[in-house]
C-alpha cells in the first residue's frame, strides 16, 4: 500500500482500510509499518472524526499506523459509522518537523540507566558514545500508549537498534528513559518492561488533574539532556513540589 | 444514628482484591488511560438499581472472596450481584445472612462480610447513595497501573475508611426474584480480526475447534488461556496497534490472552478475534480452570446479541420488587435474639 503514497503529501481515503475490532470497534489502518506520513494521516482522521463527531463514536486511538474507532453498538453500527468516514473528506497530509521540543533532564547510567553499559558493549561503542547518540537526536512523539502518559518516541539512531530484553523485568522505576528497536521512551509509573533502561528523568508525563493531562502531545518533539546527579536531585524536589516547567524550544 | 450522620464503611478484610469500580473512564485511551471499570457490567448495573442507584454508579467489585467492614455513622443499603454468595451481617452478638440479588439496609454498627464468591469470579457490592470519592478523569473506577481514581488509586487495605453519599433509605429494599444464571454455557462468541490474517489456517482452525482453559494468571488486564498453541503465518508481533476490551491477543508462544478491563491501550501482537461485548461480562466472571470454546460471529451478530442482552437487563431491571420474605427474617432475627440459640442451628440445617 504504501509504495503507492507520494513520499509527502497524500490523500487520506485512498490508503485506508476497515478492519473488525468485535462489535464496540473498528480499525482504520492506513498501513503496517511506522512511517512518519502513516502517523500524520492518522492523526489527521482522528482530528477530523472529533470534529464531525458522528453519532455513536465514542473516542478513537492513534497508533503508528491505524486509528482505532471506538463506539457504542447501541447507538450505532460498524457499517452506519463505516459509511459516515467513507464519506468524509479526511483531507491531505505531509510530514511536518515538530515546531515544540521539549528539553528532558536525565541522569544517564548507573543505578538510574542500570543497561547503559551492556547496551555500550553489545553495541561496540563507549557508555559516553550511547548517551552522545541518545542524547543528540530530537525525537517525535509518534503515539502515546500502554501506559497513561508513556510517549513513543522515534526514531532512534540506527546505530542504537537494539531488541527487546529477552526477560522483561518485572519492576521499571517510575522515570526511566528507554530503548527498544528503533523508539525511546520514558516509563511514566512504576510498571514490568522490557525495554533497555539507559538513564532517568524525574519529570513528571501524566497529571489526571492537569488539563490535558499529558506533558507531550503527538507531533511534539522531544530532546533529552544529561545532567550531574545533583541537577538530578533538584529538578526532582521541584517536580514533587509542583512547580516545575520543563524547558520547551519552539522551532519555526 | 442521626439523619445528618455520613455513613462509612471501615474496611477490615479487603480479601485478594476490592476495588472502586463503575462502568469506565472513557475519553482518555489516546492518552495511554485503560478504560477500566467492573469486569461484569451487567452486575454493576443490576446491583445498583437494587439500591436505587443509577446504573453506572460507582461500587465495590470483589474478587474470589468478598471484603468485611464495618458500617459507621448512619445505615447503609447494601446489593450484592454478580455471584453466588451471602451477605453476613453481625450486630450485637447475632448473624443474618441476606443472599446476593437482593437490597438489604444494614445499621451503623453492624460488621459485614462478603463470604466466598461461587459460580464467578467477581461480585458487585452496591451502596445506596454511592461511594463518596473524587472523580478522575470522568469516572471513578480505579487505575491499578496508573495509581489513581477509585480509593487512592488502589486496591483496598485492611483500615481503609470508605465514605458513603447519604442516600435516601426510605423507599422498599428491592430484589431480583428470578436471578440471572451465572452457569457459563462454555462457549464465548468471537468476531474474528483484526489480525486473523497473521495465523495459519490450522491455527484459525485449531483457536475454533479447540476448548482452551482458563489458567491461574489471570488479573484484571487479562487472562491467559492455555492449549495448543497457535500457529503464525508470519510471526507474532505487529507494529503495535489499539486495543479493544474482549480483543484476544496471541504472544510468541502461541497462549491466547484475553485483555479485560484494565488492558493496556495499544500493543503489539497480533488479535486472533475479539470477544463480543454481549459476552463480555461472562467473559469477566471466568474461573482459573473453566474451558473455552470460541464461536465465530459476524460484527452484525454481534451487535445483535448486543441489543438482546441490553433488553434482558431492561427486562431484569423491571422485574425487581420489594423483598417479599422480610417479615420471615425479622421473625429469625427474633428468635436469634430473644431465644435458644437452638432454633438459629436448625433453621440453617439442611
Amino acid at each position: 500500500m504504501m509504495e503507492k503514497l507520494a513520499p509527502n503529501g497524500t490523500r487520506l481515503g485512498d490508503a485506508a482500510i476497515f478492519l473488525p475490532v468485535g462489535d464496540t470497534a473498528f480499525a482504520i489502518e492506513f498501513g503496517t509499518r511506522i512511517d512518519p506520513l502513516l502517523n500524520a494521516m492518522v492523526h489527521r482522521a482522528a482530528a477530523v472524526l472529533a470534529a464531525e463527531a458522528p453519532e455513536g463514536l465514542t473516542e478513537t486511538v492513534p497508533t503508528f499506523r491505524s486509528l482505532l474507532v471506538h463506539y457504542d453498538p447501541r447507538l450505532t453500527s460498524a457499517e452506519a459509522l463505516q459509511q459516515r468516514i467513507e464519506a468524509l473528506d479526511l483531507g491531505t497530509v505531509e510530514v511536518t518537523t515538530p515546531t515544540r521540543i521539549w528539553h528532558l533532564p536525565v541522569l544517564y547510567g548507573g543505578e538510574a540507566g542500570p543497561d547503559l553499559e551492556a547496551v555500550a558493549t553489545e553495541l561496540g561503542l563507549g557508555a559516553d558514545e550511547v548517551v552522545a547518540l541518545h542524547a543528540d537526536t530530537v525525537y517525535r512523539v509518534y503515539v502515546q500508549g500502554f501506559l497513561p502518559g508513556f510517549a513513543y518516541l522515534g526514531d532512534l539512531p540506527e546505530r542504537l537498534d537494539l531488541p527487546r530484553l529477552a526477560t522483561p523485568r518485572v519492576r521499571v522505576p517510575a522515570g526511566s528513559v528507554a530503548i527498544a528497536q528503533r523508539m525511546t521512551g520514558v516509563y511514566p509509573v512504576e510498571s514490568p518492561g522490557g525495554w533497555r533502561l539507559l538513564g532517568n528523568t524525574p519529570l513528571r508525563f501524566f497529571n489526571p488533574a492537569h488539563t490535558p493531562p499529558t506533558l507531550l502531545s503527538p507531533g511534539d518533539g522531544v530532546r533529552f539532556v544529561p545532567v550531574e546527579a545533583s541537577e538530578h536531585a533538584r529538578v526532582k524536589a521541584v517536580v514533587a513540589q509542583g512547580n516545575y516547567v520543563p524547558e520547551c524550544e519552539t522551532r519555526p | 444514628m442521626t439523619s445528618a450522620a455520613k455513613p462509612t464503611l471501615h474496611i477490615l478484610q479487603p480479601r485478594p482484591q476490592t476495588t472502586v469500580q463503575d462502568l469506565g473512564r472513557f475519553g482518555f485511551q489516546a492518552l495511554g488511560v485503560p478504560s477500566c471499570g467492573a469486569l461484569d457490567p451487567v452486575a454493576l448495573r443490576l446491583a445498583n438499581r437494587l439500591v436505587g442507584n443509577a446504573e453506572g454508579t460507582a461500587a465495590l467489585e470483589c474478587r474470589l472472596i468478598g471484603p468485611s467492614f464495618e458500617v459507621q455513622g448512619a445505615p447503609v443499603r447494601l446489593a450484592l450481584a454478580g455471584a453466588s454468595a451471602s451477605i453476613e451481617i453481625d450486630m450485637d452478638g447475632d448473624t443474618r445472612q441476606v443472599p446476593a440479588w437482593r437490597a438489604v439496609t444494614v445499621p451503623a454498627g453492624a460488621t459485614v462480610r462478603v463470604g466466598a464468591l461461587r459460580g464467578s469470579g467477581c461480585a458487585i457490592l452496591a451502596v445506596a447513595g454511592g461511594l463518596d470519592l473524587p472523580e478522575v478523569l470522568g469516572s471513578h473506577s480505579t487505575d491499578l497501573k496508573g495509581g489513581f481514581g477509585g480509593h487512592q488509586g488502589r486496591a483496598l487495605r485492611a483500615d481503609d475508611i470508605i465514605g458513603v453519599n447519604r442516600p435516601p433509605l426510605d423507599g422498599p429494599e428491592l430484589e431480583l426474584p428470578s436471578p440471572p444464571s451465572l452457569e457459563f454455557a462454555g462457549t464465548l462468541r468471537v468476531v474474528l480480526g483484526p489480525q486473523s490474517d497473521a495465523f495459519t489456517a490450522e491455527g484459525l482452525a485449531t483457536f475454533l475447534d479447540t476448548p482452551y482453559e482458563v489458567s491461574r494468571e489471570a488479573d484484571r488486564m487479562g487472562m491467559r488461556l492455555q492449549g495448543p498453541a497457535l500457529t503464525f503465518f508470519r510471526g507474532a508481533d505487529i507494529v503495535s496497534d489499539g486495543i479493544a476490551t474482549g480483543a484476544i491477543q496471541v504472544p510468541g508462544s502461541g497462549q491466547p490472552i484475553i485483555l479485560l478491563a484494565d488492558h493496556q491501550t495499544i500493543g503489539g501482537y497480533a488479535k486472533i478475534a475479539t470477544v463480543i461485548s454481549a459476552d463480555l461480562p461472562a467473559a469477566g466472571r471466568l474461573l482459573p480452570g473453566a474451558a473455552i470454546r470460541f464461536r465465530p460471529v459476524s460484527v452484525h451478530e454481534a451487535e445483535a446479541a448486543r441489543r438482546t442482552l441490553e433488553r434482558e437487563v431492561a427486562r431484569l431491571i423491571g422485574s425487581m420488587a420489594p423483598v417479599r420474605e422480610a417479615a420471615s427474617i425479622d421473625e429469625r432475627a427474633l428468635f436469634s435474639a430473644n431465644l435458644i440459640s437452638g432454633v438459629v442451628t436448625a433453621l440453617d440445617a439442611p
